[in-house]
C-alpha cells in the first residue's frame, strides 16, 4: 500500500508540475529548445558541439530574457516529422526550426505561432549547365523533396497548375536530399528559397547551380509554441520583438550600454531604464538590454548566420525593415 | 610369389597428412575444387591488398598526403586530389571522435560514463564467468547496475543533471541494448510463464501481447512511443524521448525474449513440474527454485542471439531522430566541413557493431557447445 | 473459511483473472478517457473521413497504381501496401536462393569456398540492416548520371537513377499469346504428375523436365509468330531531364531488394546448414551404396529431409523480411511505412488512426505469411504410415 501511495504521489507531482511554462523554465534554470537536425546558417552544432545560427538565436534570445544568460538552453534535435508531436508532449518549451505558419497548424494542431522571425517562399534549385531559366520548363524532371512538409503539397499544386509531369523523390531530411541532388539521383531541390540558399552554399563549386526566380509560395517562418499558455507565448514573442525593435531604433549589441543615456525615450523604456515593462512580463526589466547585449539585434543575427558575406549569402529582401522596403515590422514597445 | 604379375603394383598412396596433403584434401580435391579454389584465390589476390591499401597505407589518419593536419574535408587527400592514388579519410572519424563515443555529453563529466562503463563490465562478469570468487554478491550488484547506471549518467544524488538529448553515439545505443535487454528479460520470463498459464484469461493476454508485438516491425512501434504515447499520456506526465523509444524497444525486445524462455519452459520434462508439486511447493516457488533455473540456462544462446538482434535494431532510432551510433556519423556527413566521407563513417560504424555483435555471436556458440557436452548441467 | 476459500486454487484463479480484466478494463479506460482529452483540446480530427480526402502530393514509384496528387489517402495506402508486397516478394525468393547456395557451400569440402562463405554470413549477420541499406544506397548513388549511362546494346541503361530497359507492349492478339503460356504450364503439370505416376507403378523414367521446358519455350513462341508478333517492345530513349518510355527499376527498390536478401541470406543459410546436418550420416552412405550419384544423393535423399528443419525457422526468416521492408524509409522507398505511415500521417495529423491501420496490415500480412507456411510445412513433414 505504502508503494501504491508513492507512485501516486509522484504522479500527483507530474500533474502539478505544470503551472505554466515560464514557471517551469525559471525553476529548471534553463529554457528547452527544439531545432532542426542541422540546416546550416540556421541551426547546425559544431564540431565541438556548440549549436549556432539564426533560428538558435532566437532560442538564445528568449533565454537571455528569461535569465539574462543566453547560454542556458538545452536543444532537442527535431525531424520534419518529429516536431510537433515533441512540442506538443511538453518535451520542449518552444520550437525554432524553419516552420511555416498555417492555418491548420495555428488552429487545428493546437499550437501558436508567436511572430514571425523570417519571411520565406518556396523555390527550385537546379545544376546551371541544365540551361533551365524557369520552372515551367521542368516538364519531366525529377524532383527531390523533404516530407511531412507543406512544400510537398505546393508542389504538387504547381505541377498540376501549371500541366507538366515531375516525377517526386520524398526524402526524411533535407541531408538526404542534398545528397541526391549533388549525385545527380535528382534534378531539381524545391524548399524554401533559405533553405535553397543553404544547399547551396554547400555544393563543392556553387556557382555550378542556381536558384530559379520562380516562388510558389509564401512561407513565414517563425517560433511556435503550445497553444494555450499565453503568459509564455508573450515572452517568446516579445524577445523575438525585441531584436527587431532594437534594429529599429539602431540599438546594437555594441552600442547597448551607451545607448542606456539616449534621449530617445523609446530606448529608454527598451532597455529597462525607464517603465516597468519587463515586469508586465514576468521578467526582470533590463530583459531587452540582456537580449541584445548578448544575441544582437535582428540585422545582426541576420548578418552573422545567413547574411551576405556568410556562405549562404542571403540578402534581406523582405526581410529588410519596413521602413527600408521589407515587410518586418514589430508592435510598438509601449 | 609367381602369381605376382598377376596384381598390379598399386601406387603409394598420396600424402594426406602434413600441409601438402591438407591442401590435396581440402582445396585441390578434383579439377573443379582446384579451378574454384585458384579462381577464389584470384579474387582474394585482387581484393585484400585493395582493401589494406584503402583502409590502411594510402589512408589519412591525422594528416594527408603533404603532411598538413586534417581540420576539414577540403584537407583529405582524396578531396584535395582526386587525380592521386589516394586512400580513406579517417581524420573524419579521429576529430569526431567524441561525438561518436559520447555525443553531446558534457566533457568536464564525461567520466561518469567511463566509469559506467566499467562497472557495466564488472556487472558482466559473473554472468560470464561461472566460477569467479564471490559470484554470489557480484550477482546482486549486477541486478542494481540498472540504477547505479541510470544515476551516473543522467545525474541526481548530487551528480549534475545531465539531459538525455546531450547523449549520443555510442552511447545511447549501448544504453537503448543493455537497458532494452536488462528490462525486457524479466518481462519476458513473465510473459512466458503467462502465456504458458494455466488461468484461460491471462494466457490469452499474454498470447494476444507476444503475438501483436512480434507481429508488426520495430519501426512502427518506435512511431507508436514517439508519436502516439504522448496522446495516451495526461497533460503534464512528459516522458523524455529516449524514455519513450526505450519503452517501445523493451515491449519489442520482451516479446521475443518471452517466447525464447516460453520454448526452454517446453523443454523441461513433465516430471521435474510433478516432482515439485508432489513436494508441496507454490507455483512460484516451483517457478523459481526448480523450473526456471533450468529453463532459462537451456534457453541462454537463444536469449543472447535476440539480443544480438536487438543491438543492430538500436540503429532504428535515427529514423525518429536520435542521434546514436549511426546518427552521430549521418550527422557528420550532414556537416558541410565533413560531408562527402560516407564511406569511411558506414565502414567505421559497421566495424563497432561487428565487434559487439560478433563477440557475442561467439560467446553464445561457446555456451551452446558448453550446453551440448552436459558439463554444467547440474545446480548451482 | 475465507482462509480456505484463498487456498482453494480455483477460486484463486477466478480471483486472479478478475484482477487482470479489471486492471485492464480500468486502464483502458484511462487511455481512452486521457486520449479522447488530449485530441479535444489539441484539436485534433478523428475518424477515418481523412480516407477518402485528396492526398495532395504525388507518388512516383507506384509500378501497380496510377498514382495522381488529386487521389486519395485510401489509394495512398494501396500504393504503399502493394510496394511493400513487392519488395517483400522479391526479397524472400531471392533470399532462399542465395541461402540454399550458401547454405551448401558452407559444408563443401573446399576450404577456401566455404570460409569465403562463413565470412560473408558473419559480417552481414553482425552489422545492423539498417547501415547495410543506406551503404547499398550511397554505392548506388554513386553509378554514372542519367546523361552519362552506360548502355549495352541499345537497350539497357544503367545510371544511378535506376535501370533502364525495354518494356513489352501488348497489342491486339497478345492475349491469345499469353493464353497459350498459361496452356504450356498446365499441360506441363498434368506431365508431370502422369509421369510421376508411371514412374511410382513401372519404374520407367519419363524425361520430364525437357519436355515440359519445351512446351512452356514453344507453344507461345508459335503461336506469337502465327498471330504475327502481337507483343513488341518499346525501347528507353533519353529525352529532356529523363528516359522516356520502357521500363525502369529505381535504385530506391533495388537498394532494399540487395540489402533485404542479401541479409536475410546469410540467416536462411544457417538453417539450410543446420538443416542438412541434422541428416544423419547413414542417409548418405545408405544412397552412395544403392549407387546414387552426388547430387542426386542431395536433391532427392538430403534436401527433402532437411526441409523437415529448414521449413520453420524459414518461416520466421520470411516474416522478419517483410516486417524490416519498413525500412525503406531511410532511403525514400515509398512503402506502407514511408507512404501512408509517413507522408499521409504528417499531412493529415490523424497519428493514431494511421498508425493502427499500418499497424494491422502488418499483422495480416505476418498471419497470411505464417498460414500458408504452416500449410506447406504439414505437406512435407515426416507422414507416418
Amino acid at each position: 500500500m505504502k508503494k501504491l501511495l508513492s507512485i501516486f504521489a509522484v504522479l500527483a507531482f507530474a500533474f502539478s508540475a505544470n503551472a505554466g511554462t515560464l514557471d517551469d523554465v525559471k525553476n529548471r534554470g534553463f529554457l528547452k529548445c527544439g531545432v532542426t537536425t542541422g540546416l546550416i546558417g540556421f541551426a547546425a552544432p559544431d564540431d565541438a558541439g556548440n549549436w549556432a545560427g539564426f533560428d538558435v538565436d532566437v532560442c538564445r534570445a528568449v533565454a537571455a530574457a528569461i535569465f539574462g544568460d543566453s547560454s542556458k538552453v538545452e536543444f532537442t534535435t527535431t525531424t520534419g516529422k518529429s516536431r510537433f508531436p515533441t512540442l506538443a508532449s511538453g518535451e520542449i518549451d518552444m520550437l525554432a526550426r524553419n516552420t511555416t505558419w498555417t492555418l491548420s497548424r495555428d488552429v487545428n494542431l493546437g499550437f501558436e505561432f508567436v511572430g514571425v522571425n523570417y519571411y520565406d517562399g518556396q523555390g527550385f534549385m537546379i545544376p546551371s549547365a541544365l540551361g533551365v531559366d524557369d520552372a515551367t520548363g521542368l516538364d519531366g524532371a525529377t524532383v527531390c523533396i523533404q516530407t511531412g512538409t507543406t512544400t510537398e503539397l505546393n508542389l504538387a499544386d504547381f505541377f498540376r497548375a501549371n500541366g507538366i509531369g515531375y516525377e517526386a523523390l520524398p526524402i526524411e531530411t533535407n541531408d538526404e536530399a542534398r545528397e541526391n541532388l549533388f549525385a545527380g539521383r535528382c534534378d531539381v531541390y524545391t524548399t524554401d528559397a533559405s533553405g535553397l540558399s543553404a544547399t547551396r552554399a554547400q555544393a563543392d563549386d556553387p556557382d555550378k547551380w542556381v536558384v530559379l526566380p520562380n516562388i510558389i509560395s509564401k512561407e513565414p517562418l517563425g517560433p511556435l509554441v503550445r497553444h494555450g499558455d499565453h503568459q509564455w507565448g508573450d515572452v517568446v514573442r516579445w524577445s523575438l520583438n525585441t531584436m527587431i525593435i532594437a534594429e529599429e531604433l539602431g540599438v546594437s549589441s555594441s552600442n547597448v550600454d551607451d545607448s542606456k543615456g539616449s534621449n530617445v525615450p523609446e530606448v529608454l523604456r527598451l532597455l529597462g531604464v525607464e517603465g516597468g515593462y519587463g515586469e508586465m512580463l514576468e521578467l526582470s526589466n533590463d530583459f531587452a538590454y540582456n537580449i541584445i547585449k548578448q544575441v544582437g539585434n535582428y540585422s545582426e543575427s541576420f548578418d552573422r548566420n545567413i547574411g551576405p558575406d556568410t556562405p549562404l549569402g542571403i540578402g534581406r529582401n523582405l526581410n529588410a525593415l519596413w521602413t527600408d522596403g521589407g515587410i518586418l515590422y514589430a508592435p510598438p514597445f509601449r | 610369389m609367381e602369381n605376382n604379375s598377376n596384381f598390379e603394383t598399386r601406387k603409394p598412396p598420396v600424402a594426406t597428412t602434413g600441409i601438402l596433403g591438407w591442401c590435396r584434401q581440402h582445396l585441390f580435391s578434383n579439377w573443379i575444387n582446384s579451378f574454384i579454389t585458384l579462381l577464389v584465390i584470384y579474387f582474394l589476390y585482387q581484393l585484400i591488398p585493395w582493401f589494406l591499401d584503402w583502409s590502411v597505407f594510402s589512408a589519412d589518419f591525422w594528416t594527408n598526403y603533404k603532411g598538413e593536419l586534417i581540420v576539414d574535408r577540403t584537407f583529405c587527400s582524396r578531396v584535395a586530389d582526386p587525380e592521386g592514388d589516394h586512400g580513406a579519410c579517417w581524420a573524419i572519424i579521429i576529430v569526431r571522435f567524441y561525438q561518436f563515443m559520447y555525443g553531446f555529453y558534457p566533457s568536464e563529466q564525461v567520466w561518469r560514463v567511463n566509469l559506467t562503463y566499467f562497472l557495466l563490465v564488472v556487472a558482466l562478469l559473473p554472468l560470464l564467468i561461472e566460477k569467479i570468487p564471490g559470484r554470489k554478491h557480484l550477482i546482486k550488484f549486477t541486478i542494481a547496475f540498472p540504477i547505479v547506471a541510470f544515476i551516473l549518467l543522467y545525474g541526481g544524488f548530487g551528480f549534475q543533471i545531465i539531459p538525455t538529448n546531450k547523449w549520443g553515439g555510442l552511447l545511447v545505443t549501448l544504453v537503448l541494448g543493455v537497458f532494452g535487454i536488462a528490462i525486457a528479460f524479466p518481462l519476458g520470463i513473465l510473459l512466458a510463464l503467462g502465456r504458458r498459464s494455466q488461468l484461460p484469461v491471462i494466457s490469452m493476454f499474454c498470447t494476444l501481447f507476444i503475438e501483436f508485438i512480434r507481429g508488426v516491425p520495430l519501426i512502427t512501434l518506435l512511431f507508436f512511443g514517439m508519436v502516439m504515447l504522448p496522446l495516451f499520456l495526461p497533460e503534464g506526465l512528459n516522458l523524455d524521448g529516449l524514455v519513450r523509444v526505450l519503452v517501445a524497444v523493451t515491449l519489442f525486445q520482451a516479446a521475443y525474449m518471452a517466447e525464447v524462455i516460453r520454448g526452454g519452459l517446453q523443454a523441461i520434462p513433465r516430471g521435474q513440474y510433478e516432482a515439485a508439486q508432489s513436494v508441496g511447493l507454490s507455483y512460484w516457488q516451483m517457478n523459481r527454485k526448480i523450473i526456471l533455473p533450468q529453463a532459462i540456462r537451456i534457453s541462454i544462446p537463444s536469449i543472447v542471439n535476440t539480443s544480438i538482434g536487438l543491438f543492430k535494431d538500436t540503429t532504428l532510432v535515427i529514423i525518429i531522430g536520435l542521434l546514436d551510433l549511426l546518427g552521430i556519423g549521418r550527422g557528420a556527413l550532414a556537416d558541410a566541413t565533413w560531408m562527402g566521407l560516407s564511406n569511411e563513417v558506414y565502414v567505421f560504424v559497421a566495424l563497432v557493431f561487428f565487434i559487439f555483435t560478433f563477440s557475442m555471436s561467439r560467446y553464445s556458440l561457446y555456451l551452446e557447445k558448453k550446453l551440448k557436452t552436459g558439463i554444467n548441467m547440474g545446480a548451482d | 473459511m475465507q482462509n480456505n476459500l484463498f487456498q482453494d486454487q480455483k477460486f484463486r484463479g477466478i480471483l486472479y483473472q478478475t484482477l487482470v480484466v479489471g486492471f485492464f478494463a480500468l486502464g483502458l479506460y484511462f487511455v481512452i478517457n486521457t486520449t479522447a482529452y488530449n485530441l479535444e483540446k489539441r484539436n485534433i480530427a478523428t475518424g477515418f473521413g481523412f480516407l477518402n480526402n485528396p492526398a495532395g502530393f504525388d507518388i512516383s514509384f507506384s509500378p501497380f497504381l496510377d498514382f495522381k496528387s488529386t487521389d486519395t489517402h485510401l489509394k495512398v495506402y494501396f500504393v504503399g501496401v502493394l510496394n511493400t508486397l513487392l519488395v517483400s516478394f522479391c526479397g524472400c525468393i531471392a533470399a532462399t536462393i542465395l541461402g540454399f547456395i550458401v547454405g551448401i557451400i558452407r559444408l563443401s569440402s573446399n576450404w577456401l569456398l566455404s570460409r569465403i562463405a562463413y565470412i560473408y554470413v558473419e559480417f552481414t549477420r553482425n552489422t545492423p540492416l539498417l547501415l547495410q541499406i543506406i551503404l547499398w544506397y550511397a554505392i548506388l548513388i554513386q553509378l554514372p548520371r542519367i546523361k552519362q549511362a552506360p548502355q549495352i546494346w541499345e537497350t539497357f541503361y544503367i545510371s544511378n537513377r535506376g535501370l533502364f530497359g525495354p518494356k513489352p507492349i501488348f497489342l491486339d492478339g497478345s492475349n491469345i499469346v499469353i493464353l497459350s503460356l498459361v496452356l504450356g504450364f498446365i499441360i506441363s503439370f498434368f506431365i508431370a504428375r502422369w509421369a510421376k505416376k508411371r514412374q511410382d507403378t513401372t519404374g520407367q523414367q519419363f524425361p520430364t523436365f525437357t519436355t515440359n521446358l519445351s512446351i512452356i519455350v514453344f507453344l507461345p513462341l508459335v503461336v506469337f509468330f502465327i498471330m504475327g508478333s502481337p507483343i513488341t517492345l518499346e525501347y528507353p530513349v533519353l529525352k529532356g531531364f529523363n528516359f522516356k518510355g520502357g521500363a525502369v527499376i529505381r535504385p530506391e527498390f533495388i537498394a532494399m531488394f540487395l540489402a533485404l536478401s542479401i541479409y536475410t541470406a546469410a540467416f536462411i543459410s544457417e538453417t539450410v546448414r543446420s538443416g542438412i546436418l541434422s541428416v544423419t550420416k547413414g542417409q548418405r552412405e545408405a544412397s552412395g551404396a544403392l549407387g546414387l550419384k552426388k547430387n542426386w544423393i542431395m536433391r532427392l535423399i538430403i534436401i527433402p529431409q532437411a526441409l523437415r528443419v529448414i521449413v520453420p525457422p524459414l518461416t520466421s526468416q520470411y516474416l522478419n523480411l517483410t516486417k524490416n521492408s519498413s525500412l525503406g524509409i531511410a532511403v525514400g522507398y515509398a512503402d506502407l511505412v514511408h507512404g501512408f505511415g509517413g507522408i499521409s500521417l504528417n499531412q493529415t495529423g490523424q497519428a493514431i488512426e494511421c498508425m493502427a491501420i499500418t499497424m494491422a496490415t502488418y499483422l495480416l500480412i505476418s498471419l497470411t505469411i505464417s498460414f500458408f507456411m504452416n500449410i506447406y510445412n504439414r505437406s512435407i513433414q515426416f507422414k507416418e504410415k
